[in-house]
């Protein structure tokens, strides 16, 4: 009974988030455009699959993944984990006593993402687009290969307590110059990719292990140096959609090169 | 012969009924198989540093088992939604919108769209309210509870703007075929220029505002919507031109939440 009090709060919250998208459809569809939707009964049943979908999918999440998630952020960043390692027992905790911590968010954070659901339409879309050059699963994980990097180099930032914008800055000196030798086709997949990574999934978790971090090592604050993970999830996955794009072509390059010798 | 008493040649129609069974069951597994291989990582990484990170117990299993069904479930629900309704409706809409002509609708819509989706989301009324919290802890604003909520909602604004501000852009962009790269290093350039003159509380909030933005459910509407535009002009490529709303969708946040941060 109370799960499923739950469940229809979480599908009333849904709802208006939906709401105002449907609204400003339909009046721009109604008003604007004056013409009727094709297929109408199908594209409300779709609607209705989307709401029911998305609310079954974070209501599982809540239930199965995210306590435990957020309570294993909470304990790996605890103090009586990390100076239960022998270099950290001696006082000063140095970068490296933190390992676990570095290998858990490049996990999660790549977990999360092959899970979102976001990253998944638009894979599916861009393998339509590309007649089915660049792959669902593909594209997937290259993304979320680069939330692992990022998330990862993000943990290694409040830990050491570096400034952000150094980080983000060379990140889009990376970007610039993969963007100048990556095939052109690739470049504005990429440069989205890195927008639809952070949604429902990546955000709760990857949020807690940041603010939890902040709070544990000394001399951080959690409103200066908690936020700033969602910031590397984005840009580094704009770097491995390139590289992804880069690695197809050398492949079909030299596939090509073997078949003329 | 009769060609339907011809052996040799297979008749769909008169599959057995176990043949549509199975047919119709595939049609259910694939998506739920394809939804599995999804959640697959996330249960591998949990289970591992629990038992053998934590050495800890997995509690509950029963509990995690449903849930898990559930997010099966509803990721494919979710897809199957997806093709029913975000991306034939975002397509059409573009293409309907072209046949009209009227570029300044076309441009009222995309503002509207970012503008409407993003002063919604929920991920973003977290962060402002955060970052109200941050900025009244550093003296920029006042204690009051006042003053911290009006900072949020003119921070929420900000953001919105900031979207359907990029969204206008980006359909600007595909209309006249400008290449994307161009604009989104212009726009990292402006990002790191503020970045020096912004105050440093609101540059670590700035930069994840970026990456709020976007929700589940206007992500696949806005994809769906650049490439039917680039589908239904003439001599644009839906991969070069149709991708792209996203990514100055998270860019533009970035440059109005330190220009607000600066103005404030």
């Amino acid at each position: 009974m109370e799960g499923l009090i739950h469940f229809g709060y979480t599908l009333l919250s849904m709802l208006r988030d939906v709401l105002p998208i449907a609204v400003i459809l339909f009046g721009f569809q109604i008003l604007v455009l004056r013409r009727r939707i094709n297929n109408p009964t199908r594209v409300a049943m779709g609607m209705v699959l989307v709401l029911l979908g998305l609310t079954l999918f974070l209501e599982g999440l809540e239930m199965a993944l995210f306590p435990l998630g957020r309570l294993m952020a909470e304990q790996l960043t605890a103090p009586e984990f990390i100076y239960a390692s022998p270099a950290g027992a001696g006082g000063a905790v140095q970068w490296l006593d933190y390992m676990w911590v570095y290998v858990f968010a490049g996990a999660i954070g790549f977990a999360t993402t092959v899970a979102e659901p976001a990253l998944l339409a638009v894979a599916i879309k861009a393998n339509q687009v590309s007649g089915g050059t660049i792959t669902v699963r593909g594209l997937r994980y290259a993304v979320a290969l680069g939330v692992a990097v990022g998330v990862a180099l993000g943990v290694f930032r409040i830990v050491t307590g570096t400034p952000i914008h150094w980080y983000i800055i060379s990140g889009y000196i990376v970007v610039i110059i993969q963007t100048a030798i990556a095939p052109k086709l690739i470049i504005p997949l990429a440069y989205d990719s890195g927008g639809v990574t952070t949604s429902t999934v990546t955000v709760p978790l990857v949020a807690a292990l940041g603010l939890g971090l902040a709070e544990t090592i000394p001399g951080r604050s959690p409103i200066l140096d908690g936020f700033g993970l969602i910031a590397f999830a984005s840009l580094f996955p704009i770097m491995t959609v390139m590289a992804y794009a880069q690695l197809g072509e050398w492949k079909s390059r030299r596939l090509k090169r073997r078949n003329e010798e | 012969m009769h060609p339907a008493d011809n052996p040799l040649v297979s008749h769909p129609r008169k599959a057995g009924p176990l043949k549509v069974f199975f047919s119709k069951l595939r049609k259910v597994a694939e998506p739920l198989t394809e939804s599995a291989l999804a959640l697959l990582p996330i249960v591998l990484v949990i289970g591992f540093f629990q038992l053998a990170v934590l050495r800890q117990p997995i509690p509950n299993l029963g509990q995690m088992l449903w849930g898990a069904t559930l997010v099966l479930l509803g990721l494919a629900l979710f897809v199957r939604g997806l093709q029913m309704a975000l991306f034939p409706i975002g397509e059409e809409m573009a293409y309907n919108f072209v046949r009209k002509g009227n570029l300044w609708w076309l441009l009222i819509f995309a503002f509207t769209l970012g503008f409407g989706t993003t002063a919604a989301e929920p991920a973003l009324i977290a962060i402002a309210n955060e970052a109200a919290r941050i900025a009244s802890s550093g003296q920029v604003i006042g204690n009051s509870v006042d003053e911290q909520s009006s900072y949020a909602l003119g921070l929420r604004l900000t953001v919105a703007l900031a979207v359907g501000f990029a969204l206008v852009i980006g359909v600007f962009r595909i209309l006249k075929g400008w290449p994307v790269q161009y604009l989104i290093i212009g726009g990292y350039l402006g990002v790191v220029i503020m970045t020096f003159f912004a105050p440093p509380e609101i540059i670590g909030i700035a930069y994840d505002s970026g990456g709020v933005t976007t929700s589940t459910v206007t992500v696949p509407l806005v994809a769906a919507l650049g490439i039917g535009l680039a589908h239904t002009i003439h001599g644009r490529d839906p991969l070069i031109d149709g991708f792209g709303l996203i990514a100055f969708a998270s860019l533009t946040p970035m440059m109005f939440v330190m220009a607000y941060g600066m103005i404030y």
